[in-house]
């Protein structure tokens, strides 16, 4: 049991009147900082969105030159709208890397872990709300840093978002590895930094700060997920840390951590003895549990959202808090999965084919669980309960490839292919950002006591959704005809010729995907102020956020904390009359807890 | 003008927008509903189009196969490829069982139990048996598909044979060549020091070494010279200087290899590899044969590339101050594959590169050629005897000292000469 501040009634006297700047600025309070990372990730998001359609523009049309291209880059980069190919590398590299980390990473983790935890456990905020302060302005300041990075001389990091060195620590090699790459690794630092701060917050405010009743075992699943994130997150960003100082330092003090014997612009470098495959370890260490980091709070989301719309109890809580840590675990030794053909000893390579190959039994079992979770519910379909039935259809689908990726032997032929471009998309972007919007749609009204438009959101999902499948769903054969990722065009060769209208297809796709992204910033934006209000249990749901009241207050409940008496699935409970109990329910004489 | 209209139209669309919203609003707020009711005509509505969904899914996956299923590699033009398009079948197999079974669940689930006012959700928190079931089959699945992947990649990845033909891929920003062992049978050892415009790959022999100090020995002179006469912005002269210092740093290094390279060659006579890099063949062409196994290394000059060659299933990466090797036997060649399978006169295999190296990645390539075992022996009598002509002083030369970057991408187009054979001759 976790200690807690129940009987704290004199809690109202710390409530002084707020300045501007502390409410709305350095605001210390969980939900604003939650609403803060939310809003920065949308903004992040436009900016990787029109990255991409501006190289979905040349690669569906290779060559010609478009207005929309000219408009962003301007004649240095776009000459006559034509994209330079070093800027198509540098917007494939901040496209991936802003997605990854500024959106799914800080933007999903950020807003829900900051909004729900103290909701969820009944906690009148996070263990520190100063380091949670600094966690957003830190986040804040990595983006304003990434953001500048595409103004220097030279352009912006090119290098793929891996940052694989040699081509990222040498500027001879490609322009985008001078100042640009600099401030990449600086605001990377500054992200990892945020990154472990708020993990260090969630997970303390988990274990220590769960209200009376509130035990491990009647977590809600989106709590278990933030949980294990959180840990993840704490294990595996120290090591990206060291991995971009190392580069930091080969690339300014003339160390070999990462370079050895390279001859380039008619010279040969001094760097002897380093070893760029060592980059990759400590990169894909922290990369492949990233993935998780991404994926398990919309998992965990998703978890909660179906099984209140489905007026059902989610099926096998333990079994879906089992998978969580499985997968969790296994996140930590798959790491070289990504690097069969990086020249590592193939008996390596079988071990990591074992242990990833594993992670699709607890994945398997989540995805039976929701499907299970569906049968014989009784659905209402809200917006945020569509975008949780599509986090499973993409999670499926993406998931099911990875198995072809995981098996050494396919890899070698579909590595670095369309296929994995396909592949990761559907399962780590969409699934992750399906679980995102579901996450938005749900919790709207707690963030904002209004709610958002839902004629709009059904527009907005099923054109995503529809978009989604036809923007990545062709990637897969697009790779499986060998088509290497991260190639300016593929003019230069005939062999691909069969498959190039594709690229058509999936740029019409994704033009159209972008324009339905318009419905929900518009939605969100004007729904914040203009909404209609919010009732304080709108989807009738069992969990603590709930029972706050809709204006926010700081230390979130009036009186005394809630007490929990229950688990967070008693949907259609035999013998009760309402088809929810909240948690805070006792439980009547004799009943079981389920 | 067109920035303009387009603005406007965006702007226009967005008022479009907010006005049908606010409609919606206002006449649902008359109707007294409220927005977090959904409607049992909404329900209806997205219940059929979770039907509509999962049939245009399968529809549009099944347009793909057909229309698409064709333009995939065609059959593997090398043996353990063979093997790798089984495995990959297999996998397909089960993949698409778990992938219509799973797909149908959900959307016939999600579309059948759509919310009614009379009924009641199934109170089932969970199952022991059942989900014992399904952590054992998919358990049971996965032992089958990680057995049967790992024989396959052992079989891929186990030493090749002694008598296998040995080339190596040599990359760089931004194209390929190659280095077959001269009659000795054994490819050179490679320093990077040694690099120049004769020597491209830095190929170790004596006369290489004596060579590239020689060229070292005027160049620091006339730096020395330079920094001692001219008259030089502080910048440049620190330049000079810099330059100077790892001039002598790299010569130094090289005087230590002839050391280790003399010893060797004392230890190990005509064994040394230091003595079998003379007569290697360095050529711009890469031609394998047919049905005999062929044992590739893979270097690379300065960033990590990939040889990546898809009709052959198969890859490796070239990671600098690493060499790399991967194995295949070729087992159709261009020719057969031209006039059978591909139907297509102009077809070459391609090695691509496939890790991103730079502006040039997307056209860093080299044909691949595989001909019977005797015309490769002829090709590579050829090869051996061509004389070596040393290449004019290639702009990269010329530049180095003073541009970074751009020096190397004027250099060595793939159509750029052929065979540059190796100096020492």
């Amino acid at each position: 049991m976790g200690a807690h501040t129940t009987a704290d009634a004199g809690h109202h006297a710390h409530h002084h009147e707020e300045s501007f700047v502390s409410k709305w600025v350095f605001s210390q309070d969980h939900k604003m900082i939650g609403k803060q990372f939310l809003v920065t990730a949308i903004f992040m998001a436009w900016v990787a969105v029109i990255m991409s359609l501006i190289f979905r523009l040349q690669l569906a049309w290779p060559g010609e030159g478009f207005a929309f291209t000219n408009f962003f880059l301007g004649d240095k980069w776009a000459p006559g709208g034509v994209l330079d190919p070093n800027m198509y590398l540098a917007l494939v590299t901040i496209h991936g890397t802003i997605m990854v980390f500024f959106v799914l990473t800080g933007g999903l983790s950020g807003t829900f872990a900051n909004l729900l935890i103290p909701l969820q456990i009944g906690a009148r905020d996070m263990a520190s709300g100063f380091i949670n302060m600094l966690s957003y302005w830190f986040f804040f300041l990595s983006s304003m840093v990434m953001l500048a990075s595409l103004f220097v001389e030279g352009g912006p990091a090119s290098s793929g978002w891996t940052v694989y060195p040699p081509l990222s620590a040498l500027p001879q090699t490609i322009p985008g590895s001078g100042a640009g790459m600099t401030l990449w690794l600086v605001s990377m630092t500054l992200f990892i930094a945020s990154s472990l701060m708020g993990g260090l917050n969630y997970v303390a405010t988990i274990l220590n700060l769960r209200t009376k009743g509130m035990k491990m075992t009647r977590l809600p699943l989106t709590m278990w997920a933030i949980f294990v994130t959180a840990v993840l997150g704490i294990l595996s960003f120290p090591v990206l840390l060291s991995a971009a100082l190392l580069l930091l330092m080969d690339r300014t003090m003339g160390t070999s951590f990462y370079l050895s014997d390279i001859y380039v612009a008619g010279e040969a470098l001094d760097h002897v003895g380093g070893s760029p495959i060592l980059f990759q370890h400590l990169f894909w260490f922290l990369g492949h549990p990233e993935v998780y980091i991404v994926l398990l709070p919309a998992l965990g989301i998703t978890s909660e959202i179906i099984s209140t719309n489905s007026r059902k109890p989610i099926f096998g809580y333990r079994a879906m808090i089992g998978s969580i840590l499985a997968i969790g675990f296994l996140s930590f030794i798959v790491w070289g999965h990504h690097m069969f053909i990086t020249g590592m000893n193939p008996f390596l390579g079988s071990v990591f084919v074992a242990t990833t190959l594993l992670i699709a039994i607890p994945s398997a079992v989540k995805v039976f669980n929701y499907i299970t979770t569906l049968w014989r519910g009784n659905i209402i379909f809200t917006p945020a309960m569509l975008f949780s039935i599509g986090l499973v259809a993409t999670f499926i689908a993406g998931g099911l490839t990875g198995i072809i990726l995981a098996d050494s032997a396919l890899d070698i032929n579909v590595h670095d292919t369309y296929f994995v471009v396909a592949h990761f998309h559907i399962v780590m972007g969409m699934s992750a950002i399906f679980g995102m919007f579901a996450g938005i749609y749900h919790w709207f009204p707690k963030m904002y006591g209004r709610m958002m438009n839902t004629k709009l959101a059904y527009a907005h999902f099923w054109i995503t959704f529809v978009c989604a499948f036809g923007v990545f769903f062709p990637m897969h054969f697009i790779g499986l005809a060998g088509a290497p990722r991260r190639y300016y065009s593929y003019t230069e060769f005939t062999m691909f010729d069969g498959v190039l209208d594709l690229n058509v297809l999936v740029t019409v796709f994704a033009i159209i995907g972008a324009l339905a992204q318009v419905l929900f910033t518009y939605n969100f934006f004007y729904s914040i102020w203009r909404g209609p209000k919010a009732v304080q249990n709108p989807w009738r749901s069992n969990t603590l956020e709930w029972t706050t009241p809709v204006e926010h207050l700081h230390g979130n409940w009036p009186g005394p904390l809630p007490v929990v008496h229950r688990w967070a699935y008693d949907y259609s409970k035999p013998g009760k009359e309402e088809d929810f109990v909240p948690q805070t329910v006792p439980l009547e004489e004799g009943e079981e807890e389920h | 003008m067109t920035k303009l209209l387009i603005l406007l139209v965006i702007v226009l669309g967005v008022l479009a927008i907010a006005q049908l919203a606010r409609v919606y609003e206002l006449t649902s707020r008359l109707r007294g509903k409220r927005e977090e009711d959904i409607s049992p005509a909404d329900n209806r509505m997205n219940a059929r189009l979770m039907w509509v969904f999962m049939i245009a899914y399968f529809a549009f996956f099944l347009w793909l196969v057909v229309a698409y299923g064709d333009k995939m590699l065609p059959v593997s033009a090398s043996a353990h490829g063979v093997d790798t398009d089984w495995l990959l079948n297999f996998n397909w197999i089960i993949l698409l069982i778990a992938f219509v079974l799973t797909n149908v669940l959900l959307f016939v689930f999600a579309a059948k139990y759509v919310y009614s006012k009379d009924r009641r959700a199934f109170w089932q928190p969970h199952n022991n048996k059942l989900e014992l079931i399904w952590t054992v089959i998919p358990a049971a699945v996965l032992a089958v598909i990680i057995i049967y992947g790992l024989t396959t990649w052992n079989r891929i990845t186990s030493p090749s044979s002694p008598d296998a033909v040995v080339v190596e891929l040599y990359a760089k920003q931004f194209d390929w060549t190659a280095r077959y062992p001269g009659a000795d049978g054994q490819l050179g050892a490679t320093d990077f020091r040694l690099i120049n415009g004769t020597n491209p790959l830095g190929i170790v022999t004596r006369e290489s070494v004596a060579e590239r100090l020689a060229e070292m020995d005027t160049e620091i002179a006339e730096l020395k010279e330079t920094l001692a006469n001219a008259v030089l912005p502080d910048a440049k002269r620190d330049e000079l200087t810099d330059r100077t210092e790892r001039l002598e740093r790299h010569k130094a290094r090289i005087l230590n290899l002839k050391t280790v390279m003399e010893m060797d060659i004392e230890s190990n006579g005509a064994a040394s590899l230091y003595l079998a890099g003379g007569d290697d063949v360095v050529v711009k062409e890469f031609v394998l044969p047919l049905r005999q196994e062929a044992k590739i290394l893979i270097r690379s000059r300065d960033v990590i590339h990939s040889a990546y060659i898809p009709h052959m299933r198969s890859q490796m990466n070239a990671v600098p101050g690493l060499t790399t090797q991967m194995k295949m036997t070729p087992i159709i060649s261009t020719d057969s594959m031209r006039t059978h399978v591909m139907k297509d006169e102009a077809f070459d295999f391609i090695l691509l590169c496939n890790k991103i190296c730079g502006a040039s990645h997307y056209n860093m390539q080299m044909p691949l050629t595989v001909v019977t075992a005797g015309e490769y022996d002829a090709w590579y009598t050829e090869a051996m005897k061509k004389p070596f002509t040393a290449p004019a002083v290639t702009e990269e030369e010329e530049a180095a000292p003073t541009t970074e970057g751009e020096a190397e991408e004027n250099n060595a187009s793939p159509t750029e000469v052929a065979e540059v054979g190796n100096a020492t001759n």
